[in-house]
């Protein structure tokens, strides 16, 4: 099986731990994810007003070059898959828009792809059932707080890739690999997003209620989809450490968790780049 | 040849402006058959008419045409006239020259005033010529009448049309009549306690000598039209004989088995032979079958044992009883929106987050608590309520669009009954607006804020969740700007009203419309709403739509009222305007039965001197067809037509234009 796989820039530079335990967890698996031959930039914001079509070029290139190489793509950060599978949606369904924006970019697009993210291939198209049976290094016992955020739910009837009030599909996975999930109640809550710029305490707070509300109900690591919430979750821990607490939770990316349960080489897990270090827990535990 | 006379209306200015009026006239005494022409300032007042008559019986005239405005507005007054002057009065034709021709334009150089007025006027002349005489049809009534729900608006239609003498059967589905209002501990703005006022009505309803209740029963299928109605009524098995039972209450006592009370909203217990409440009508018990392990798997039978006048049956079964009746008042009243489907709000997951009629429950002095308010986890006395309004009410997204009308109020009264009950606790609320257009509505909830502290604030939750016994609530408060948290010790959703469930079978059981939300429809908004689209058939209460208490009793009475205006005739005089079938040409391909929104044609059995069935037609009822014109449209062998609106008659005006 052959994937098409759109990686976004940000798994290109700060978050490439991110896409190389991607890929090489897809081999593992029996799959390969195949990189566009030619992609650009999603645009990182889909327009929210309704009369700007011009955010809308941005992904429908990267649409149109991933509907040359197939009839579904797949993406792993939230933003890029929030921003294409709706963009998508609106080419599809809103003809008017759906002109404008095909002559802009000279192009034909229908909105003929389907947008999925990594994580629904893992449970739609290989299944956590096979997960499971592939995993190698079980990470049993390790307690790991499900960090949704906003983009990868939400708006529920444009995303629908699960409940958007209490979904389940990364505990799921996590489950898969042998971990105990932590149910927290600010799971699907924002960390504060693009504030990271230009309102700093805002992100601290609202990050600081996402560890602090997993970290009270047990968890040892966050795991997350998306390279800006782990970036606000680590970054403001050092704004926490210098005033009330110091947490030390290790924010991960979901592939990374998979790659070490499916026996990957560490080395190729990026790893070492995250703020707090999962390793001397694992050593610990003896896994 | 016939004699027709043509009128011609000026309206004041209204037609006169635009239009011609004397030329009109003039065209049309050119026309053979035509023996009088004339115009005049107003037809419809009072010399206009007298007018109208006087020429009639002058003139002998056989057919009169009047050109004025829309048949909707006079159609009745110019027939009346002319069956005043001894004419029959479906030979009196309007052409509709004010909305169609006067009023379109303000140019009279135009030709859709003076020629189209003409047009429209030759047409119908032609058509009159068509026309038959026609008497009105009538129909026998049978002076009784079904309530189907036995809540406040129910009972309340039911006592109404007993006092006016007039028979009553009132089907209640649940063991006991008195709905949800029953449940209530107090009622807004008065703050009179819903049992107190509500009790009175039932035991009145089920003293009274014209009104029959069948609860725990179902209304299985109904068949005719108003006037005769032939309803099929199922009363489920209750396990316990209602002629014999004395309502001692021995049964109850000595059941030993438990299952969760519906009438306390799952808060408390009841056992599995019960009442659902102590002021039940009737008060006779009903055996919960699926939790009874005597009925199951024949163990126990306790209840048999210790009963007195031996009424318990477990081998009873439903039993289907036909009625006949005249009028249905049809009066089912609502539920609450299931609140689990708000994830956000953690209904269902949380113990201490419930429902607006649970509060009730918890307040009421009959209730699980005996109306102290503790909270369900752990029986404690909550010192912070968090009170959300409009949960799925104004929701488009995830609940309904529609505003739930009441809760605004009884958000208030709840904020006040805990305040009475819990002196040291604070209550916050959440809202959208505050809507409290009613009398001495908006004075109740300013009471409520400024007397008794309630802390209002707008905004919306965001979440809800557990952590170290409390409940933490985040919201928004718009007015400030601020985000909030709220530790409270408990929370209480103000749920959207919607539809019993199952409204959308009885009413196509009943042939009457209902709404997206499955609401009944009125038949009209404003001037018909208690009246629905099928005669004989009308509503009360929220069943229609979300309203109170004075509301619902206000259309129980209304709906009566209408009923005892229909039993006041002994027959029902309506409009000849009906289909009828050629008996010689129908051949039974029955696409008329398909076609029928009103169910009016029936299949007929012609049979032979022998008594066997030779042929089959379609026969329309008269007392069912609506006049709509589809079977006419629909019949293939062109075998049925529409009195007064003959193909004949329509054939004669389209050849005159």
């Amino acid at each position: 099986m052959k994937i098409a796989y759109y990686p976004g820039c940000t798994l290109n530079t700060v978050a490439k731990g991110f896409d190389t335990s991607a890929r090489e967890s897809a081999v593992l698996l029996g799959f390969e994810l195949k990189e566009l031959n030619q992609w650009n930039c999603c645009g990182a914001a889909f327009p929210l007003t309704p009369d700007n079509v011009i955010g809308l070029t941005a992904p429908t290139k990267v649409l149109v070059n991933a509907r040359k190489e197939g009839d579904t793509v797949t993406t792993l950060c939230s933003v890029c898959y929030n921003v294409l599978k709706r963009t998508n949606k609106v080419v599809r369904d809103d003809k008017e828009k759906r002109g404008v924006v095909n002559s802009f970019i000279e192009e034909e697009y229908d909105g003929g792809l389907n947008v999925i993210h990594f994580l629904e291939v893992l449970r739609d198209k290989v299944g956590f059932e096979k997960v499971k049976g592939a995993v190698k290094r079980s990470l049993k016992g390790v307690k790991a707080g499900a960090y949704y955020g906003c983009m990868l739910l939400r708006p529920f009837e444009d995303i629908g890739i699960d409940k958007a009030e209490g979904p389940t599909i990364f505990e799921d996975l996590l489950k898969a690999l042998g971990c105990e999930t932590v149910e927290f109640p600010n799971k699907i809550e924002c960390c504060g997003a693009h504030l990271a710029m230009g309102n700093e305490a805002v992100v601290t707070k609202l990050s600081g209620n996402v560890l602090n509300s997993a970290k009270n109900r047990g968890a040892e690591i966050i795991v997350t989809s998306c390279p800006l919430c782990q970036y606000n979750l680590e970054n403001s821990q050092k704004k926490l450490a210098e005033g009330s607490g110091n947490l030390q939770m290790p924010i991960l990316y979901f592939t990374q968790l998979l790659g070490l349960a499916l026996g990957q080489d560490e080395g190729s897990l990026g790893l070492e780049k995250n703020l707090f270090d999962v390793r001397p827990m694992l050593k610990v535990r003896g896994i | 040849m016939p004699r027709i006379g043509v009128f011609v209306c000026q309206c004041g200015t209204n037609i006169a402006s635009t239009v011609d009026t004397k030329k009109v006239a003039d065209e049309m005494s050119k026309i053979p058959g035509v023996v009088y022409t004339g115009d005049y300032k107003f037809m419809c007042s009072a010399p206009g008419q007298d007018n109208l008559k006087e020429i009639v019986k002058q003139h002998k005239l056989d057919g009169v045409i009047v050109s004025a405005c829309s048949p909707h507005m006079h159609e009745k007054t110019f027939r009346k006239a002319c069956e005043a002057a001894g004419l029959n009065p479906y030979k009196c034709e309007i052409t509709n020259i004010r909305e169609q021709c006067s009023w379109v334009h303000h140019d009279p150089t135009k030709a859709t005033g003076t020629a189209k007025s003409i047009d429209l006027t030759r047409m119908t002349i032609e058509r009159l010529k068509k026309n038959r005489s026609l008497s009105k049809i009538k129909i026998p009534i049978k002076k009784k009448a079904l309530v189907i729900g036995g809540g406040i608006a129910g009972i309340q239609a039911a006592l109404d049309i007993a006092d006016g003498g007039r028979q009553v059967i009132l089907v209640e589905r649940e063991p006991s009549i008195g709905g949800n209002m029953a449940k209530l501990s107090e009622t807004f703005p008065t703050m009179d306690c819903s049992q107190c006022i509500m009790t009175p009505k039932m035991v009145e309803a089920s003293l009274h000598e014209n009104i029959k209740i069948l609860t725990w029963s179902e209304v299985e299928k109904v068949d005719g039209y108003i006037g005769n109605f032939t309803v099929q009524i199922r009363k489920k098995a209750r396990y316990v004989n209602e002629d014999l039972c004395n309502g001692c209450g021995l049964c109850i006592e000595k059941c030993p088995f438990k299952a969760k009370s519906e009438f306390e909203m799952g808060m408390s217990q009841r056992k599995v032979i019960y009442t659902p409440f102590p002021q039940a009508v009737p008060n006779i018990p009903v055996i919960d079958a699926p939790n009874c392990p005597k009925i199951q798997k024949d163990k126990c039978g306790t209840c048999a044992i210790v009963c007195g006048p031996k009424c318990i049956d477990f081998k009873q079964q439903d039993t289907v009883i036909t009625e006949d009746v005249g009028a249905i008042v049809v009066a089912t009243g609502y539920q609450l929106m299931p609140n689990e489907r708000f994830g956000e709000y953690g209904y269902g997951k949380i113990k201490d987050v419930i429902s607006g009629l649970q509060f009730e429950r918890l307040a009421s002095a009959s209730g699980p608590t005996g109306g102290e308010i503790k909270r369900p986890s752990d029986g404690k006395t909550p010192k912070n309520v968090v009170f959300i309004q409009c949960v799925g009410s104004r929701d488009e997204k995830k609940g309904v669009s529609y505003c739930s009308k009441i809760c605004c109020m009884y958000t208030a009264k709840h904020t006040m009954l805990y305040k009475h009950k819990v002196h040291d606790g604070q209550s916050y609320v959440f809202y959208m607006d505050i809507r409290a257009g009613g009398k001495r509505y908006e004075e109740f909830v300013r009471r409520a804020i400024e007397h008794d502290g309630a802390m209002y604030l707008r905004g919306r939750v965001s979440r809800v969740y557990e952590k170290d016994g409390k409940v933490i609530v985040q919201g928004a408060d718009t007015l400030s700007g601020n985000q909030v948290e709220i530790e409270a010790d408990m929370v209480v959703l103000a749920t959207a009203i919607v539809s019993r469930e199952g409204a959308d079978t009885v009413a196509q059981k009943l042939g009457i419309g209902y709404d997206k939300y499955k609401f009944y429809n009125e038949y009209h908004p404003k001037l018909k709403p208690v009246e629905t689209v099928t005669a004989g058939i009308f509503l009360a209460g929220t069943c229609m739509g979300p309203m109170d208490i004075p509301d619902s009793v206000s259309m129980g009475s209304a709906a009566a009222s209408k009923v005892l205006a229909l039993f006041s005739n002994d027959q029902m005089a309506r409009e000849p305007i009906t289909s009828v079938v050629n008996r010689n040409t129908c051949n039974a391909c029955w696409d008329c039965v398909v076609a029928c929104p009103y169910t009016a044609i029936e299949k007929e059995e012609v049979k032979n001197r022998q008594g066997a069935v030779i042929r089959m037609l379609a026969r329309v009822n008269e007392g069912v067809c609506q006049g709509c014109g589809v079977c006419v449209a629909a019949c293939r062998s062109k075998s049925i037509d529409l009195r007064g609106y003959t193909d004949e008659q329509v054939y004669a005006a389209l050849a005159a234009f």
